[in-house]
């Protein structure tokens, strides 16, 4: 009797420092799961990754059609990445049209998995297939490796009491398996995950784990594979971690600034895309104390956060451009009356409803200037999934100590991306100091102002003494009487400004890596940090003096920034944008910086910038981007 | 470390002071034109929040913008003179961000019907506890004579030169649809009345709906007069009263009846018999809106409490729901940031 091992084909075992998969099918495939599970794996293996999900705008396009692929790339790796990678090494395509869609992006000689079942005709016309591309050579450069997943996932589903709808609906499943077997990972996670998912649907249940078995028994006893890769664990700071989203982390953030604080916090928003899983999350955290407000629309919703922020509490609120936009007059009022509300925009790609499930960084001019009058607000902008978490703390700290609204910028690409987080101790967080106003002798003045901050007393309802009356009029800051005397609305002006002007004093310096002085200061703000950071270290390893330094905190901008940017003889600004932080560091400092620019719903990728930085650096004619994407023609 | 505890829990004083009109007068010079209808609502206003016992500290004036929304400068409490048409959406969130304050709405027909009027509209189906006193001019007095949303069909102003052509919102309607659990009529003429009307408002628990008949002298004089003059008044207004039958006559010697869904006047009914009773408190808004049609000078005006029932306020459901997620166990950030797979990495 031959023993099961015996059966198996030898496996030749390869060990790679990173690998990027992307998995792409109909978007009722589970294709976000799909890789969702896979990155639980990896991380919880001990793999630095980064992640990101790219799905359609339409939530049930057409199945099959070009419009409804859902894609979802990671990148795993043994060293510390920035980035979920520029192209993808391995493709899985559920169907003829994610191959479309995603092939150009597909590494020459990349491995291709695709389900062959679904390469009939009738989903080959749908993904506007003039003949089979399994079968008319078009695929000689790259490994394609067609397995029957639709067929194969039947038979591994035989028996049970599942319609055939169901049951079509486990191959990612089997995708999946196949995976972590091309990976050498375990299923623990998953099947951890699917119990507990699926505790109340044993028969779901039961068909998912026997395809994700199928799919890695499948791996192990096949031929068609004859290498199993490895991707050793990653050398990382020692302590706990978990996995998190931009988005998550945001939540969780604005939570930690209430526990720091003391106060209670209230979310005011409306559901938009890519903000709502912020309002989803808190929604949740009652037990927090925290009070979440789905409101009538964006105006109501930043309305209600100004009036928990009166009422002395954390008044805060959610959205992504349009809304921001729908915003501005009542961030105005809060400028005016200078209540510490924070305003998260989750930006996409705009103007108008643009694209909304992409990503962009092209609200930076609107939250520095998109409201009438000399309106000042600060602004601070997380770089990676994690850092929302902090920021979103630095963001409360600034408008309660300063009595002042802050944005915070973050974007659809560090929202719905995700990295390995270690999860930081609580005496680690930033301190959050604030102050209800002091009882004062005679008429309460609400703009006598903290002569180092210029911060006004919070004075709140409840607060016997200090009745008093704010609002959108400008107000003597004297007396706090309704003014229209030329010289106090001068002086309130400048008061404004220079009050988030001395937020300077209370924010760290820039940091640079790389050289302290040299040729070309890379120099970016927001999502793109991942991509400039990792460009950056390739330039200098292969010989350039090439620095790079990423502004957090952009209104006010480091006290330091001015003094970096003299130390470069060149500086680039890669942004998801026609230039908008090149505009504000060209008008502030006179800095004649190279702005490079992509406007394309998608992240820069490593090599794009590298590119840019070539071609700064005289080492190559002009760089033009190239996109390899045929994203299909979407009807939303 | 936990989630916080309000830090509001202990500035809510527990002694009720004894309170005088005078106490709710600010310093402020009153700024609107002599002769207009918002002086008799700020006084009406002023003589009853001393009767409600509660401390000034303690009640927030919250409006928008237009003649009206200057009111709060006038009230000494706490007070937010905001944005056009916002005021219910900062009053939304400060309620619940503190359900233990007691919070006004001012607002106008411009202010709360035109450009607020979404706002408006979801403050009343929430039952949010506020009290909202829309003054009704049926004007646009501080941009200087424009149509409003409540300007009659037709009606000649400096944006209307050939007469509107739009067809006017009945406010009280508006209230009913929303499903407002208070709803209620007065005129700035009848200053008992309106003195009873804002007390009954504050003192119901959800949220409730004051329309004010409110003249303005300058840019719509005499809008109300035909009805709302002290010599006119009895027999062309007709006083809402829960349980009692419609009367109304400088004897109240007319009566109300239903001919169908349609009301009709008996004139010199003797009897109670067959009149219409009125019922505030039912659930039912069919009679309320039947009420509201009644428009001069075919009927006589209805004022008073068309509707007030009681109903789950938002502010305490949203407070329940924290305080129940509290009591199983006050979150704790450390647990929070370890939710879900964590890994260690030595």
């Amino acid at each position: 009797m031959t023993t099961e091992t015996q059966l198996k084909p030898e496996h030749h075992v390869e060990e790679l420092e990173r690998v990027t998969i992307r998995f792409a099918g109909d978007s009722g495939d589970g294709m976000q799961l799909t890789g969702t599970q896979f990155t639980r794996t990896a991380a919880v293996f001990g793999n630095d990754l980064a992640t990101l999900p790219d799905f359609p705008a339409e939530i049930r396009a057409p199945a099959g059609s070009l419009p409804g692929v859902s894609g979802f790339q990671i990148s795993f790796a043994s060293t510390e990445i920035y980035t979920p990678g520029d192209r993808p090494d391995v493709l899985v395509a559920m169907n003829p049209a994610a191959l479309k869609t995603n092939l150009g992006d597909l590494k020459p000689g990349g491995l291709l998995i695709v389900d062959k079942d679904e390469f009939e005709p009738t989903n080959l016309k749908k993904a506007a297939y003039e003949s089979n591309p399994l079968e008319d050579g078009s695929l000689a450069g790259y490994q394609v490796v067609p397995i029957a997943i639709t067929r194969q996932n039947e038979l591994a589903l035989e028996g049970l009491p599942l319609s055939a709808k169901d049951k079509f609906r486990c191959r990612n499943f089997y995708a999946l398996g196949l995976i972590l077997w091309l990976y050498g990972r375990t299923l623990d996670t998953t099947i951890k995950w699917a119990t507990e998912q699926f505790k109340r649907r044993p028969d779901i249940l039961e068909a998912n784990l026997r395809a994700l078995r199928a799919g890695y028994n499948f791996g192990e006893t096949t031929e068609l594979f004859r290498v199993q890769y490895r991707v050793p664990p990653a050398k990382v700071p020692p302590g706990t971690y978990r996995h998190i989203s931009g988005n998550e982390a945001t939540a969780l953030g604005f939570v930690a600034a209430s526990v720091l604080s003391g106060l209670p916090l209230f979310y005011g928003s409306y559901p938009i895309t890519p903000a709502s899983d912020i309002l989803h999350e808190l929604s949740k955290l009652k037990n927090f104390g925290v009070k979440t407000f789905q409101a009538e629309d964006e105006i109501a919703a930043i309305g209600a956060a100004i009036g928990a922020a009166y009422g002395g509490h954390l008044g805060l609120t959610g959205t992504s451009g349009p809304g921001l936009a729908l915003k501005s007059e009542a961030l105005n009022l809060a400028v005016m009356t200078e209540l510490p509300i924070v305003v998260i925009d989750v930006q996409r790609a705009g103007p108008s409803t643009g694209m909304p499930t992409k990503t962009e960084q092209a609200d930076l001019l609107q939250a520095m200037f998109g409201r009438n009058g000399d309106s000042y607000v600060a602004i601070v902008a997380p770089c990676t999934p994690s850092d929302c978490f902090i920021m979103a703390i630095e963001a409360f700290r600034i408008a309660l100590k300063h009595m002042v609204p802050v944005v915070f910028l973050s974007d659809g690409y560090l929202g719905n991306g995700s990295e390995p987080w270690r999860i930081p101790d609580i005496s680690e967080l930033p301190r959050i100091e604030w102050k209800y106003a002091e009882p004062q002798e005679g008429k309460f003045n609400p703009y006598l102002r903290d002569p180092k901050t210029l911060a006004r007393p919070w004075a709140v309802p409840g607060q016997k003494g200090l009745e008093h009356r704010i609002g959108g009029l400008e107000k003597s800051g004297e007396t706090g009487d309704i003014s229209y005397d030329p010289r106090n609305h001068h002086e309130m002006t400048l008061a404004r400004k220079a009050k988030v002007d001395r937020i300077v004093d209370d924010i760290p310096l820039l940091q640079v890596t790389g050289p302290e002085e040299g040729d070309l200061l890379v120099l970016g703000w927001g999502g793109t940090y991942g991509s400039i950071t990792s460009a950056c270290e390739n330039a200098r390893k292969r010989g350039l003096s090439v620095a790079s330094a990423h502004l957090r905190y952009l209104n006010p901008f480091p006290a330091n920034l001015p003094e970096v940017l003299k130390r470069y003889k060149k500086v680039l600004i890669p942004e998801l944008n026609t230039g908008q932080l090149a505009l504000l560091i060209r008008g502030r400092f006179l800095v004649d910086a190279v702005s490079f620019n992509k406007i394309s719903g998608q992240p820069f990728k490593i090599a794009e910038i590298e590119g840019k930085i070539d071609e700064v650096l005289g080492l190559r004619d002009e760089y033009v981007l190239e996109f390899t994407r045929s994203a299909g023609v979407s009807g939303g | 470390m936990t989630a916080p505890t309000a830090p509001n829990d202990g500035l809510i004083s527990p002694d009720l002071p004894v309170l005088t009109r005078k106490d709710f007068v600010t310093d402020q010079e009153v700024r609107w034109c002599p002769g207009c209808g918002d002086y008799s609502i700020l006084a009406q206003m002023q003589k009853m929040l001393p009767e409600l016992g509660i401390a000034r500290e303690n009640i927030v004036f919250i409006s928008g913008i237009g003649c009206s929304s200057r009111f709060p400068y006038y009230v000494n409490t706490y007070g937010f003179h905001s944005i056009h048409g916002r005021a219910p959406t900062i009053a939304t969130g400060l309620k619940t961000a503190r359900p233990e304050l007691t919070v006004f709405v001012i607002t106008g027909d411009g202010d709360g019907l035109s450009i607020g009027g979404n706002h408006l509209l979801h403050a009343m189906r929430r039952n949010i506890d506020l009290n909202i006193v829309l003054f009704n001019n049926r004007i646009y007095g501080l941009t200087k004579g424009q149509y409003s949303p409540t300007s009659e069909f037709g009606k000649i102003t400096k944006s209307s030169p050939y007469g509107t052509t739009e067809r006017p919102l009945n406010p009280i309607r508006i209230a009913l649809a929303a499903g407002a659990t208070f709803v209620a009529r007065s005129v700035d003429r009848d200053t008992k009345h309106l003195e009873e009307m804002l007390y009954r408002a504050a003192k119901h628990r959800g949220v409730s709906f004051v329309e004010v008949y409110q003249n303005c002298n300058i840019f719509n004089d005499g809008a109300f007069a035909a009805f709302a003059e002290k010599e006119v008044r009895a027999e062309r207004m007709i006083y809402l009263e829960h349980g009692k039958p419609l009367r109304f006559g400088k004897n109240n010697e007319h009566g109300i009846r239903l001919n169908g869904f349609t009301p009709e006047i008996v004139e010199n009914a003797e009897s109670d018999e067959g009149l219409l009773v009125h019922d505030a408190h039912a659930e039912n808004i069919t009679l309320a809106n039947i009420l509201v049609g009644m428009d001069y000078p075919e009927f006589p005006v209805p004022i008073g409490v068309f509707r007030d029932v009681d109903a789950p306020t938002f502010d305490q459901l949203v407070q329940q729901q924290v305080d129940e997620a509290i009591a199983k166990g006050r979150g704790s950030l450390e647990e929070a940031l370890r939710a879900g797979e964590t890994w260690v990495v030595e």
